[in-house]
């Protein structure tokens, strides 16, 4: 997957929404990824769990610190990427394939309108950099 | 916001624009441009522990004692009359920690002094401080000097450079252009050298010292000369593995070495004794400011203890984390990373005293999640002799 297919929220995730299944695939972007540096911890939540926008599915560690895991879109977890708790290099080399966090099932489109295109999310991530 | 925003500029160490031109990550630390890291401060930590690492430590404050007339006697009875640590014993060449508290025995710092030599067997007496306590100690010293007449203090952390080189490969890399041997150099020692690099000589003070665990040193020049002396060290040991480091691998390096960081581990409401620094306190035949609060707390069998311990789990134990015993509350986290050396979780804490016995399990709250851990000997790490 290329950045410019995905949409992109504020705190870092993205999303990819299957318009067919009305399944959205939600990871961390490559430029978050990059800030943490020297992850050690993954947790993801289970099958089943609701999550609404905004509200914190799981969390990612490393060395310096940790950070929540948003959900940018309403709905249900369906797959969760398991293994990357034991292969957190995948994050880094493949943050937007390999590295996929999450499947949510959309309840409805709530939080899909707050997104940003790949281009408005780089802006604001050369902003944070000052 | 916890604090209200400082609008001063950050300090720059006569490195920064090296720093900045390596990649490092600049942060406000103690009001200073710092690197936090380069890279990876897993990488970094790797680099000290098998080869060696070089930290900019120039924001430590530095203080230098002086006396136009006197051999350095009255420098070290005023310094011993407010460090918890006896200095009049101190022979030039000996550095030594010690810690700076209030009447009521809480830790306002901690310190390094150091004791050179000066003119025909006299003595001259510097405090290394942490740089966030720089300006505190430089005014608690400044009206106590009014009984030691024409001892006089100056502040040169602006006027010369520290750099911190650190790890098992660190010895044979400063050797060749240092003029003095550096094996008999016994760890907590000092002394004036000379650095000869291609191009010119420079003029300093190395020491036996670190904040890492590792065999390593401690390097103070003028600014001006800092930057050969950093290049030239990275570049002889670039093919070993010698990397620059930044303040990220110098906290997972204290930590597995179980050094207290001020701010952290120590604060004004600590005393020494819990903090388990009952070495640099030298209570018999010496007056100093706290002494009897101390000497009341070395009596105390009751109160928490600074202890370390390691987690089973992946999830870090995080500073201000409640530590529990049950549905106990017994202490809080300090200090914690993931260590890179043990491969696992490592925080200090304090405990209350009946749960610090190493071997005793307890679990940290983390996150609303007891997580399992147990009390272990300090350091985590420490080095192969």
């Amino acid at each position: 997957m290329q950045p410019e297919q995905l949409k992109f929220a504020k705190t870092h995730e993205w999303l990819h929404l299957d318009p067919a299944t009305k399944t959205a695939t939600v990871g961390l972007s490559a430029f978050a990824l990059e800030a943490l540096t020297d992850l050690v911890y993954v947790e993801l939540p289970k099958v089943g769990v609701k999550v609404s926008p905004g509200q914190s599915f799981g969390e990612i560690e490393s060395v310096k610190a940790v950070s929540d895991i948003y959900s940018p879109v309403s709905g249900e977890i369906t797959a969760s990427h398991g293994e990357l708790a034991d292969h957190l290099d995948k994050l880094k080399s493949d943050p937007y394939g390999e590295g996929w966090l999450v499947k949510i099932k959309l309840a409805d489109e709530a939080g899909l309108g707050e997104l940003l295109s790949y281009g408005d999310y780089q802006k604001q991530c050369a902003e944070e950099q000052h | 916001m916890t604090e209200a925003a400082s609008t001063a500029p950050l300090a720059q160490t006569p490195l920064h624009a090296w720093h900045a031109a390596h990649g490092g990550r600049l942060v406000d630390f103690a009001g200073w441009s710092m690197p936090v890291q380069y890279g990876s401060i897993a990488a970094e930590h790797t680099a000290v522990r098998t080869a060696a690492g070089l930290f900019d430590v120039s924001h430590m404050g530095r203080f230098r004692f002086n006396h136009l007339d006197e051999d350095g006697s009255l420098i070290a009875a005023f310094l011993d009359s407010v460090l918890t640590r006896r200095v009049t014993d101190m022979k030039a060449g000996q550095v030594r920690y010690s810690l700076v508290c209030n009447e009521d025995g809480g830790i306002l710092d901690d310190v390094l002094v150091y004791c050179a030599p000066y003119d025909g067997g006299g003595r001259r007496f510097s405090l290394v401080v942490n740089a966030s306590n720089r300006e505190k100690i430089f005014h608690w010293l400044q009206p106590r000097l009014d009984d030691f007449p024409g001892v006089l203090m100056e502040d040169l952390t602006t006027v010369f450079a520290m750099i911190a080189f650190q790890g098992p490969k660190s010895r044979a890399l400063l050797q060749p252009i240092v003029d003095l041997q550096l094996g008999p150099m016994k760890y907590y020692t000092s002394a004036f050298a000379q650095f000869a690099l291609p191009h010119n000589r420079i003029d300093g003070v190395v020491s036996r010292t670190g904040y890492t665990g590792e065999d390593g040193w401690e390097i103070i020049v003028p600014n001006r000369d800092v930057q050969a002396i950093w290049e030239y060290l990275l570049a002889a040991g670039s093919s070993e593995g010698v990397i620059a480091c930044g303040l990220g691998a110098r906290d997972t390096l204290r930590l597995e070495a179980a050094m207290p960081l001020y701010g952290h581990e120590l604060n004004e409401q600590i005393n020494p004794i819990e903090a388990g620094l009952k070495f640099a306190v030298n209570l018999d035949g010496r007056e100093f400011v706290g002494r009897s609060a101390l000497a009341a707390a070395a009596a105390n069998d009751n109160q928490p203890q600074r202890v370390g311990l390691t987690l089973d789990g992946k999830r870090v134990p995080r500073e201000g984390y409640g530590v529990v015993s049950g549905a106990r509350n017994c202490g809080a986290v300090t200090s914690g990373t993931f260590s890179p050396t043990l491969n696992c979780p490592i925080a200090m804490a304090y405990v209350e005293p009946e749960f610090a016995a190493v071997g005793t399990e307890l679990a940290v709250d983390i996150r609303g999640k007891a997580e399992p851990c147990r009390v272990v000997p300090l350091p985590f790490y420490k080095k192969s002799s």
